[in-house]
């Protein structure tokens, strides 16, 4: 991978090259991945559910060609569930049939039962075993704090010792994509070792593209009433303004719904895709779609 | 770039922009240099890319950021943030500058409070303390503890009753040899649920505004993960001032920080901006929500009500302190605080050192149903 790494030699060629993955780019974000990749820094991203951090990191995975390891945070995440873990119940029948059979050399019985057959790889080990992959961490900020030391630590020297085996290291270390839906401060000790970077919803010439780009049925006119429908639910001060992944949806929905030109009331019946707060719809409802 | 050096002008940067409020470290700035090594000076894009990606750490550092950018870089001024010019003389929080007329007619200050003293000081009005008493007051704020109600957390801890943790009894078992034994148990563990609280640092909330501080100040460090926000006519998190071990550098810190001391308040507003930039996010989901206020409300009082009632369905506990309720003859008659209090669980007093005593008990008291 070091070498597809190297082929990108500006932010502006790797634009182009997300860009015909189906993922459009701006100029910081293009930046952003740049440097990531030619640093070999994890890059951090931030922002509103639904802008698009888990699925660059998709694309890229479709960019480099290789693998995508995806590592779910939740509150109470473990070592073993992130790392790795012995197979107790196989160690367990091996023994016995061990036992079984007759052999009693225990130095070589123990020696086997720690061998790597019996380790399972969890996401962090399989990416840095791998090497040749992108690591997805997804909302980071679900984790507690104790994970988030721990993923540090891996993150900056990417190995891995194992008391039975030994230190895993990658030989190339991985292209890693940190999100963080800021439910919560994550330390800065972890974000210093990244590059930052903060997504913000598209502009309306880029989301129209968006639009278009993933659902090329949808018309140039029906993307823009959307694009600009969805910008000024943005702008009405709601309780979850919408996403990207949001208009994707509706645009989807109208699509369904045979619309093929952005009309109120077919965006005032569908109104369920973009906005999941009883009272946006309320509200949304009683002001049209023209206020704001 | 204005000078030959590229390392020069990022280091001058730097300093610009920790002068602006971002914490920026040594190895940021080499980082910095690594991405203009990357990326070359040529283009003022990519210089500003290079920066903002490397040195902030947060929506609130881009802003900075970009002011810092334009006036380092383009000779702009940034629009100057409005200076708080009385903070330093209307709060108590600097030690070093206690108002000196409460000292003048103060003879006993020297006198050490006694025990009995201290009785009669839990009930006094923190706003009409003297300065050796208010030393006092502070010295016993910062040992109250308030842990609050837990919650189950999604770890296992070793337990001896509760479902059997596999992955201890059969790691048991290897190390026998395989032979079964007997059967190793886990149960959840409990962690308290975050303590959040909101301080209105308006005028007419200045006399407790020091001793509040300093409960939460308290508070921070008895329970980790406590996050705390001033509220008056802006929403400032102070939650990392705080994080200082001392009482007294942490409350300059927080002086320092917040820019609206002694203004007026838009509580129902930035509640919203609370509720929107950190409440409904996660802060305040499940956690017990303090909010200390005295409800004079500059807005729309329909406005409080509708965020109360939001705030109400995401806390697990709403907790209103008003200092003024321990006086005498105290009714719930200002707008805000009569649209408040049908969203509110708990209403306290918060003028005393036994008041606040009661605050630290009700924080910690048992966990019961909410009212729907």
């Amino acid at each position: 991978m070091g070498e597809r790494v190297r082929n990108v030699d500006s932010p502006g060629g790797l634009a182009e090259r997300l860009d015909a993955t189906g993922y459009l780019v701006d100029t910081g974000l293009a930046t952003a991945v740049f440097l990531a990749l030619r640093m070999g820094r994890p890059l951090f991203l931030e922002g509103e559910a639904g802008v698009g951090k888990t699925a660059l990191a998709h694309a890229l995975a479709t960019l480099l060609d290789v693998p995508l390891i995806r590592l779910q945070c939740y509150e109470g995440i473990e070592a073993s569930q992130a790392l790795y873990d012995w197979d107790f119940p196989r160690q367990l029948l091996h023994l016995r049939a061990a036992e079984a059979s007759g052999r009693y050399d225990a130095e070589q019985l123990e020696s086997e039962l720690y061998d790597r057959r019996f380790l399972l790889a969890r996401p962090l080990l399989q990416a840095i075993e791998t090497g040749d992959a992108v690591l997805l961490v997804d909302e980071v900020d679900r984790a507690d704090d104790e994970f988030e030391a721990f993923l540090l630590e891996v993150l900056s020297e990417f190995t891995i010792s194992i008391p039975e085996i030994g230190t895993v290291r990658a030989d190339t270390p991985p292209v890693v994509v940190v999100t963080s839906n800021r439910t919560r401060e994550v330390h800065d000790a972890l974000k210093r070792r990244c590059i930052y970077h903060w997504l913000d919803h598209p502009e309306h010439d880029r989301e129209v593209a968006i639009i278009r780009c993933r659902l090329p049925e949808a018309s140039e006119r029906l993307a823009a009433g959307i694009a600009s429908a969805v910008r000024r639910l943005r702008g009405q001060d709601l309780l979850k303004p919408p996403g990207v992944a949001e208009s994707l949806d509706w645009a989807r929905a109208l699509l369904e719904l045979g619309v093929h030109e952005f009309d109120p009331d077919a965006a005032a019946a569908s109104l369920g895709a973009v906005l999941k707060y009883h009272e946006d719809a309320e509200r949304v409802r009683a002001n049209g779609f023209g206020g704001g | 770039m204005r000078t030959a050096d590229p390392v020069a002008t990022v280091v001058g940067f730097a300093r610009t922009l920790r002068f602006a409020g971002v914490e920026v470290t040594t190895d940021r700035i080499q980082c910095m240099v690594a991405a203009l090594d990357q990326l070359g000076v040529a283009r003022a894009e990519d210089v500003y890319w290079a920066g903002r990606l490397t040195l902030c750490s947060g929506p609130d550092d881009i802003r900075r950021f970009d002011q810092a950018f334009a006036a380092y870089f383009h000779g702009e001024r940034p629009a100057l943030p409005r200076i708080p010019i009385k903070a330093a003389a209307a709060m108590t929080l600097d030690p070093a500058r206690q108002d000196s007329a409460a000292d003048a007619d103060d003879a006993r200050s020297a006198v050490a409070v006694s025990a009995s003293d201290r009785e009669v000081l839990r009930h006094r009005d923190v706003a009409l303390l003297t300065r050796a008493e208010r030393d006092e007051v502070r010295r016993l704020i910062a040992l109250l503890d308030p842990v609050g109600p837990s919650r189950r957390s999604r770890r296992f801890a070793a337990a001896h009753r509760g479902p059997i943790d596999a992955h201890r009894t059969v790691r048991h078992l290897l190390r026998g040899g395989g032979e079964p034994a007997r059967l190793l148990r886990h149960a959840r563990r409990r962690r308290p649920r975050r303590l959040v609280l909101l301080i209105d640092v308006s005028g007419s909330m200045e006399p407790y505004a020091d001793a509040l501080l300093r409960f939460a100040h308290a508070a921070a460090h008895r329970r980790g993960g406590t996050e705390v926000f001033t509220i008056g006519t802006r929403l400032t998190r102070i939650s990392r001032e705080l994080r200082r071990r001392d009482a007294d550098p942490a409350l300059a810190a927080v002086a320092r920080a917040v820019p609206d001391w002694s203004g007026g308040t838009r509580l129902g507003e930035l509640l919203r901006a609370f509720l929107d930039r950190w409440g409904q996010r996660g802060v305040a989901r499940g956690a017990v929500v303090v909010l200390a206020s005295d409800g004079w409300e500059r807005g729309d009082p329909r406005v409080l009500a509708d965020q109360m009632a939001r705030l109400h369905r995401l806390a697990h506990r709403v907790v209103w302190v008003n200092p003024h309720r321990g006086r005498p003859g105290f009714a719930p008659l200002t707008a805000g605080m009569a649209a408040a209090l049908p969203h509110v669980d708990e209403f306290v007093s918060g003028h005393s050192l036994a008041a606040y005593e009661e605050l630290a008990v009700v924080l910690a008291g048992r966990e019961r149903p909410k009212r729907v």
